[in-house]
């Protein structure tokens, strides 16, 4: 069964319908050194069985949390996937939507988004939430890029330790605008120092941000930050990760301008690393320098409720050239997958995932410090994940854990750091933890 | 549509007013311009103090599918915004009245005279 009907004679045809002679008559445009000049080195061709068996073959080679024990975190967690979610989200009416440009025939879609919205707007605190960016990094970089146009101001001052992969893409998005810089707080004991921050501030200050848990997955005095942040009149950033807020206080309550965050915790697998969810809230004064769409519930000419994108008009597909923000598309899918997660398990369950999450990690850095040999960097209060310092190197550690199914944590080596990030989420079961602490004893 | 006669007006559909003191002027956009955009939604201008060339962008006026540019039509610093326009439907309402935007301290005011006059702005619109 060939997926390409495109035989000599089509080929030949379609040549003909176009008026030339030869392919090569046809991109006689394109120059000749920048063509490939030399064939395409392709594996022979093979039918849909064979393909089939390869890719089996291929994707049988990962290892995944299906299989192994996770504390893997850093952003992604391994949070418990109701199975409601895959059913409703797999329906053809969500799974195959584009934007849904045309209100009359897309109430659906629009309705999910709605609800993905006054969910977010509950969890997080704050008056208004888009209908999604790409993922928590670029959710924050557009927060910065938001700040700067709202005050006009040019300093960013980073307040504690932000995930170094989130900083990594504030910094590719700052340096095509002109004059923004960067300023990173001394962390110490795992957080921000406020001394040092207070002398970072003054009034070319745009926007303070602020990771909560953070990068070490320590909690930052986020209420001492934002007050120095609005000290100064400039704007408060918080990237909160969405489930701690079943056991924190929400960004809105301590005074956040914008809220962000990476929204794969509700309700999207780890996926390998995406696709993910941008979260991005902010208070109502805000809406206007709002990048992104929004989706309103309005009446239609027969008084019925009806859904509707609105607030379009700084997207590029009405004002290119000054859109506030290039990203048009949404993560409608996942933003359901969220919508979905956080229906089925209402403020009571969140709250109870948190609870647990946060237990079942202090238990273990119970154990993990009773092990002679590790210890718990970090004094600061924690939520489901602390950075372990360990009698090997951590890198050692993942290696021989896998050999037990284990996924032991992330290499804070691989950020340039030192330790091993370790999270727990409601899933790890005791016998799972105190597996992992005896294997870890058997390490030192 | 409504033309005023005593008004001058620009190829991009504002209007502006010289006031008695003759140095200081109000703009706005014309009837013709919001019935073409439709219903308003929000007005965004440049604060007073802004120092503005002849043709230069001082705000946007944004309706529910898009969003225009407003332009200087001479050239002069910025006095005053028109706080009343919170309520951006004023324009829609009442565009040479309470749907002013700015008042502009003018640097030429012998310039508003090289501007449209209702019967040319009116052939321009057709009508």
């Amino acid at each position: 069964m060939p997926f390409i009907v495109n035989t000599d004679a089509d080929r030949e045809s379609m040549l003909h319908a176009t008026g030339v002679s030869s392919f090569d008559e046809l991109i006689v445009d394109i120059p000749r050194e920048v063509r490939l000049n030399k064939a395409l080195e392709l594996a022979p061709a093979a039918d849909e069985m064979e393909v089939r068996s390869i890719l089996e073959s291929m994707a049988a080679a990962n290892r995944s949390t299906a299989d192994y024990v996770s504390f893997l975190g850093g952003g992604a967690y391994d949070h418990f996937l109701p199975s409601a979610i895959k059913a409703i989200v797999s329906r053809s009416e969500f799974y195959t939507a584009y934007t849904p440009y045309q209100a009359e025939v897309s109430q659906g879609t629009l309705q999910a988004i709605y609800e993905y919205q006054s969910l977010i707007c509950r969890l997080y605190g704050m008056d208004v939430t888009n209908a999604s960016m790409y993922d928590g990094a670029t959710a924050l970089a557009e927060a910065v890029l938001m700040a700067i146009g709202v005050n006009g101001r040019q300093k960013v001052v980073v307040a504690g330790k932000l995930h170094p992969w989130n900083s990594s893409v504030l910094k590719t998005y700052l340096e095509a605008s002109d004059h923004s810089a960067v300023v990173q707080n001394v962390v110490e004991d795992g957080v921000g120092s406020i001394e040092v921050l207070k002398g970072l501030m003054d009034d070319t200050v745009a926007a303070v941000v602020v990771q909560q848990p953070n990068f070490y997955g320590c909690l930052e005095d986020v209420e001492a930050i934002g007050r120095l942040a609005h000290e100064h009149g400039a704007l408060f950033i918080v990237s909160a990760n969405p489930v701690s807020l079943g056991v924190l206080e929400a960004p809105g309550a301590y005074g956040a301008d914008i809220s962000v965050g990476e929204g794969q915790p509700l309700g999207s697998s780890q996926s390998f690393g995406g696709p993910y969810l941008g979260i991005f809230s902010v208070r109502q004064e805000l809406v206007r320098k709002l990048p992104g769409r929004l989706v309103g519930m309005t009446k239609d000419s027969n008084g019925q409720d009806g859904f509707i994108l609105t607030l379009q008009t700084r997207e590029q597909h009405i004002r290119r050239e000054k859109a506030t923000s290039n990203i048009c598309s949404n993560q409608a899918l996942n933003a359901l997958q969220a919508a979905v997660y956080l229906s089925l398990l209402g403020k009571q369950g969140l709250s109870e995932v948190a609870g647990q999450s946060l237990s079942r990690a202090h238990y273990l850095a119970g154990r993990i410090a009773a092990i002679p040999g590790f210890s718990i960097r970090y004094n600061a209060p924690f939520f489901n994940e602390f950075v372990v310092d360990t009698p090997i190197p951590p890198s050692e550690v993942v290696r021989k854990m896998l050999e037990k199914k284990v996924f032991a944590g992330c290499d804070l080596g691989e950020f340039g750091d030192e330790g091993l990030l370790v999270a727990v989420t409601e899933k790890r079961t005791k016998a799972q933890l105190d597996m992992f602490a005896d294997a870890l004893g058997e390490l030192a | 549509m409504n033309v005023p006669a005593a008004l001058r007006y620009t190829k991009d559909h504002e209007w502006i007013q010289l006031l008695d003191d003759g140095a200081t002027a109000l703009v706005g956009i014309t009837d013709f311009a919001q019935s073409e955009l439709g219903d308003i939604v929000f007005v965004e201008l440049k604060p007073a103090g802004t120092a503005l060339k002849e043709h230069e962008i001082f705000g946007t006026v944004e309706a529910v599918k898009t969003v225009a540019d407003l332009f200087a039509p001479v050239a002069g610093e910025i006095l005053e915004v028109n706080a009343g326009l919170d309520s951006a439907e004023t324009v829609n309402q009442d565009p040479y009245g309470s749907g002013w935007m700015v008042k502009m301290k003018l640097a030429d005011p012998a310039s508003v005279a090289n501007l449209l006059d209702a019967a040319a702005y009116r052939e321009l619109i057709g009508g």
